[in-house]
């Protein structure tokens, strides 16, 4: 049943969303995947649909996928089933439990929990971007336009970090690469 | 009830003017709630950050949840919380009703083939970044460093393991270093 599925998928990432949203992608990925509900494309397609529309990313992701595999009432229960562990789990901190995150062996298991996070965010990013040049093992497919569009937009990025001594934000490097796409995919 | 529902209308004003979430969020979070409302404290925010980051789950939620306790209870945290989440599913599900015809489009669609890039490098950017935060010390960076190759590993070869289950396998590693060799450590301290 679809909304069990949803509802136990969506807790079980919220409650191992260490780290933000983009250390939750690992898991989000894992999941769609695993149930068929979204391809590696799509869920790109959704991230940045994310990062460009109001509201905590992690909240967005699940309001959309949602959304597509159960309407109303899927989106509903995705959204309150990603948002419900960290809920309670603060609620029991503040109310109760204000030394447990003190406690020793939490702590060991939380510095545990950070850089595997870490890795699997790197792991991710680096499999998207190879994936989208040169395809996957099971499909290799070097496409000469993703090239191009991802040296420039790594090109844009550290160029405007070094001359603003800023990070470009997200928004705008989205908005680029969709000017990108449309004037390459185009030609 | 007033102060529930003033705790419900800020932070779905946060929620609706807020993009890029989690730090960006904090910012706003500081400029509303500490400066003008004055319901936290500088410390307290930074306090509920430190938090945010030990325990599972979107940092604005985290912060929504406690401030709402903080005020009004129960009921506060349940109001702030709903409130931060509100504008943002109504607005994506109006986006993930047309999401899809708009795809059909061939210069959208295009766009997308583009955007799709720029995502992967966001990605790796935020990886980049977490990694300047982390503790210098050797074993976080092994850790980092073999699940990530784990991680290439399963995605490249579709290998059926979930990332969930070497989350649990580094917790329990670093937890089975901990009470095996730093535990000794500390008692060898405090005999001397």
């Amino acid at each position: 049943m679809i909304y069990l599925d949803l509802l136990i998928s969506f807790l079980k990432i919220g409650c191992f969303a260490f780290g933000g949203a983009y250390g939750a992608i690992p898991l989000i990925r894992d999941e769609v995947l695993l149930h068929h509900w979204l391809t590696d494309e799509m869920l790109s397609y959704i991230i940045a649909v994310s990062e460009s529309s109001p509201g905590p990313i992690m909240v967005n992701l699940a309001t959309y996928i949602g959304t597509m595999q159960g309407g109303i009432l899927g989106a509903v229960i995705a959204t309150l089933a990603v948002v419900l562990p960290s809920f309670i789990i603060i609620l029991l901190i503040t109310i109760i439990l204000k030394s447990t995150l003190k406690n020793q062996y939490i702590q060991a298991v939380i510095r545990g929990l950070k850089p595997c996070i870490v890795g699997m965010v790197l792991a991710t990013g680096i499999y998207m971007i190879i994936s989208n040049c040169f395809g996957t093992i099971s499909a290799i497919n070097v496409s000469l336009q993703s090239i191009i569009i991802t040296i420039a937009l790594l090109v844009t990025m550290t160029g405007y970090k070094k001359l603003k001594k800023q990070k470009l934000s997200p928004i705008i490097l989205i908005i680029i690469a969709a000017f990108l796409g449309i004037s390459v995919y185009s030609i | 009830m007033n102060r529930v529902f003033d705790l419900f209308l800020t932070f779905a004003k946060i929620g609706l003017f807020t993009f890029g979430g989690g730090y960006a969020m904090i910012a706003i979070i500081e400029n509303i709630c500490v400066e003008r409302k004055k319901w936290l404290s500088h410390d307290e925010l930074l306090n509920i950050t430190v938090i945010a980051e030990s325990t599972p789950g979107s940092i604005a939620i985290n912060c929504a949840t406690y401030t709402g306790y903080k005020k009004a209870k129960f009921a506060g945290a349940l109001a702030a919380t709903i409130g931060i989440v509100l504008p943002s599913f109504i607005v994506i599900y109006l986006i993930s009703m047309f999401f899809n015809n708009f795809l059909e489009i061939s210069i959208i669609a295009n766009a997308f083939k583009g955007i799709k890039i720029a995502v992967g490098i966001l990605i790796l950017d935020a990886a980049l970044t977490m990694i300047k935060k982390m503790h210098k010390k050797n074993l976080p960076k092994i850790i980092m460093v073999s699940s990530c190759c784990i991680m290439l590993c399963i995605n490249f070869f579709a290998w059926n393991f979930s990332s969930i289950n070497l989350m649990i396998l580094a917790g329990m590693g670093s937890l089975l270093i901990f009470v095996c060799f730093d535990i000794p450590k500390q008692k060898d301290c405090q005999n001397k």
